[in-house]
């Protein structure tokens, strides 16, 4: 395709290009806390995924003869109790906290924007959605959590194997359980863009509600589930690593960070860096993430932008 | 304001009824069976007196009403007897008992009260005696290196979960310098000045990682109450009039931005007694959070159910709290 090229229809108006997103972007290269968010939260991840390749050690062999070891060349970050690699075990552990964190939060967001948009647009589903989202805000969420966890863990685990019935669990209870504020959020940009002109013509000329939701709605309340999207990602990461800190999450023969920090716990006076380590990659995460979504806050205000 | 808010308790009624619903429900399908624990030798038909003991042999809806009736009104009846004095009725009623330890829920959540709202309420009031002076200053002085670093402090504060500044805690200040106990002693009665340092010492590690935590929160709102408030008009206008910097600063900003920050502290105010559960279970603090985590680990279910319902109710409280003082704090917000 040669004349893909082509110039595009002269406006006689000559503009830099200004699209949304270049602005967005300019002004989110600005924040000073989000560009260091970024660079932190690049980092992990590429260590949580190129990890296996750079550090090859097995996270569950037994080096019986290094246990209890402090950190070495061998060893990195020391060893645990029964001389498992603890470098090894935060990269694995890592890769499920990580993938907790974004699952959980997908289903939130999703949940979150269908409650909103449901509510926002038909008045008719707006009263019942409202009150429902009500009810889960009163809900005490992490007794609830708990709870559940204990009742349906060896109900799942049976179901689908110890890791993957787990998983599920977890990840589905944090979804159902956190998307009451983007589903107020949004619900309330809808009202908003509802009546917009731009709605209203669409409405006129007989474009169908699912076709009005999708093409011209979404689009304008994509920047507050843009900013819940993060905080998502790191209010799923915290709580997954609560609940496992409690005890009542993953297992610890399938680690994750809040697991390690539990297991590592009872022999802080031994080896500290069992507890420091997965502690300090917990919060750098959480802290890079939320950097990155007070930026993106910021760059996605009008309001704000440009100033 | 009246109508207001018995429209509000009004709604809260059915709310609350379909939560204790959903708790009491979710709790029902456990799978764990409380005789499970119990030796192996007990013969089945033991074993069944003892399952109808505990209340479990009637159907699902009658266990529910019988347990809304000891939570609603028996339970309400006893607590008002012990503190008056009284004597309602034939004081005969039925309670809600833990199958754990075999005495009422509501004795063991009263003995375990006041460590939580020692510790963790007074984190939360120092965290808020924290969070408003650095949310004013920050706002004052947006931009300059102070509001960098509260900014920094509140963005640390609600990234680092409790259970990691918590633990970093302990192995700084007990492994290392060995300053402070690790484990919080509930039985230390203070009776001389030197219980008295014993107490001060075992509280200040989890006081603190609560307090920072909930600082970090209130800290923002108020920041971004004072900044709403000070581009406003009406201090121009007492700035023209000549006011001092002081009293506008104190008196008029102030007053306006704690409207929004009142209703976010009375909406915390639950927080106190579920949240802190984290706290408790680190620094080993027998409160109502360790109470819980206990109960669960047991599938003790009355337990359980009472207290997470209590939450609840403490949530639907303060959330009609928040609102009517909204209401009462700020005129322009009235609902009717």
């Amino acid at each position: 395709m040669t004349d893909a090229a082509a110039p595009t229809v002269a406006s006689g108006i000559d503009t830099p290009e200004h699209s949304l997103w270049s602005d967005v972007w300019y002004q989110f290269r600005h924040h000073r806390g989000a560009m260091a968010g970024v660079v932190i939260f690049a980092l992990i991840v590429l260590l949580v995924i190129a990890g296996p390749w750079i550090w090859n050690t097995d996270p569950t062999y037994i080096d019986v003869k290094a246990r209890n070891a402090w950190p070495s060349f061998a060893h990195p970050m020391g060893t645990d109790n029964i001389g498992r690699d603890i470098f090894a075990q935060v990269i694995q552990g890592g890769r499920v906290s990580l993938l907790v964190g974004f699952t959980a939060m997908l289903i939130s967001l999703l949940v979150g924007t269908l409650v909103g948009v449901l509510a926002g647009y038909y008045r008719r589903l707006d009263g019942i959605l409202m009150r429902v989202t009500d009810l889960f805000l009163a809900l005490p969420l992490l007794p609830l959590l708990l709870v559940v966890i204990m009742l349906f863990r060896d109900t799942l685990r049976a179901a689908f194997g110890p890791e993957t019935g787990i998983f599920l669990l977890i990840v589905f209870i944090i979804g159902i359980t956190s998307w009451m504020n983007t589903a107020r959020i949004v619900r309330g940009d809808v009202l908003g863009i509802k009546e917009r002109e731009f709605v209203v013509a669409a409405k006129s000329v007989g474009t169908p509600s699912r076709r009005i939701i999708l093409r011209h709605i979404l689009p304008n309340v994509l920047s507050p589930i843009m900013v819940s999207a993060t905080l998502g990602i790191a209010n799923a990461i915290i709580t997954e690593s609560a609940l496992s800190f409690l005890g009542l999450g993953f297992p610890s023969d399938f680690p994750t960070w809040g697991r390690l920090l539990f297991d590592g716990a009872n022999f802080m006076t031994l080896t500290p860096a069992r507890v420091i380590w997965p502690g300090l990659a917990i919060s750098m995460t959480v802290l890079s993430i939320n950097f990155i979504g007070d930026g993106l806050r910021d760059a996605l205000d009008p309001r704000i932008r440009g100033r | 304001m009246l109508t207001y808010t018995l429209r509000r308790l009004l709604f809260a009624i059915p709310t609350l009824l379909v939560i204790s619903f959903i708790i009491f429900a979710l709790l029902d399908l456990s799978p764990g069976d409380p005789t499970a624990n119990l030796p192996m030798t007990i013969p089945p038909e033991v074993r069944e007196k003892i399952r109808e003991s505990l209340g479990l042999g009637q159907p699902f809806h009658i266990r529910y009403l019988l347990w809304m009736q000891q939570f609603f009104i028996n339970e309400p009846l006893n607590l008002l007897e012990k503190w008056t004095g009284w004597t309602i009725g034939d004081g005969n009623r039925l309670r809600v008992i833990s199958w754990q330890t075999r005495s009422p829920v509501v004795d063991l959540i009263v003995q375990r009260l006041p460590q939580t709202l020692w510790v963790v309420g007074l984190a939360y009031l120092i965290g808020v005696l924290i969070a408003i002076p650095l949310g004013v200053i920050s706002a004052y002085r947006q931009y300059s290196w102070i509001d960098q670093f509260a900014t920094l402090f509140s963005m640390i504060g609600f990234s680092v979960p409790t259970f990691f500044t918590g633990l970093a805690l302990i192995v700084i200040f007990s492994v290392k310098l060995q300053w402070l106990p690790t484990i919080y002693d509930t039985n230390l009665r203070v009776t001389d000045a030197h219980t008295f340092w014993l107490q001060i010492k075992q509280m200040i590690m989890p006081v603190s990682v609560l307090a920072l935590y909930n600082a970090a929160q209130i800290s923002r709102y108020m920041r971004a109450a004072m900044l709403d408030n000070l581009s406003q008009d009406y201090v121009r206008t007492a700035r023209a009039k000549g006011m001092s910097e002081r009293s506008v600063l104190l008196v008029h900003v102030l007053r306006n931005s704690l409207i929004p920050v009142v209703t976010v502290i009375a909406l915390g105010v639950p927080t106190i007694f579920g949240g802190a559960i984290i706290t408790e279970q680190i620094f080993r603090v027998n409160g109502l959070g360790q109470l819980l985590i206990s109960g669960i680990q047991s599938a003790d279910m009355p337990l359980v159910q009472t207290l997470t319902f209590i939450f609840a109710v403490l949530i639907v409280f303060f959330n009609l709290i928040a609102d009517v003082l909204y209401g009462i704090l700020d005129p322009r917000i009235r609902y009717d």
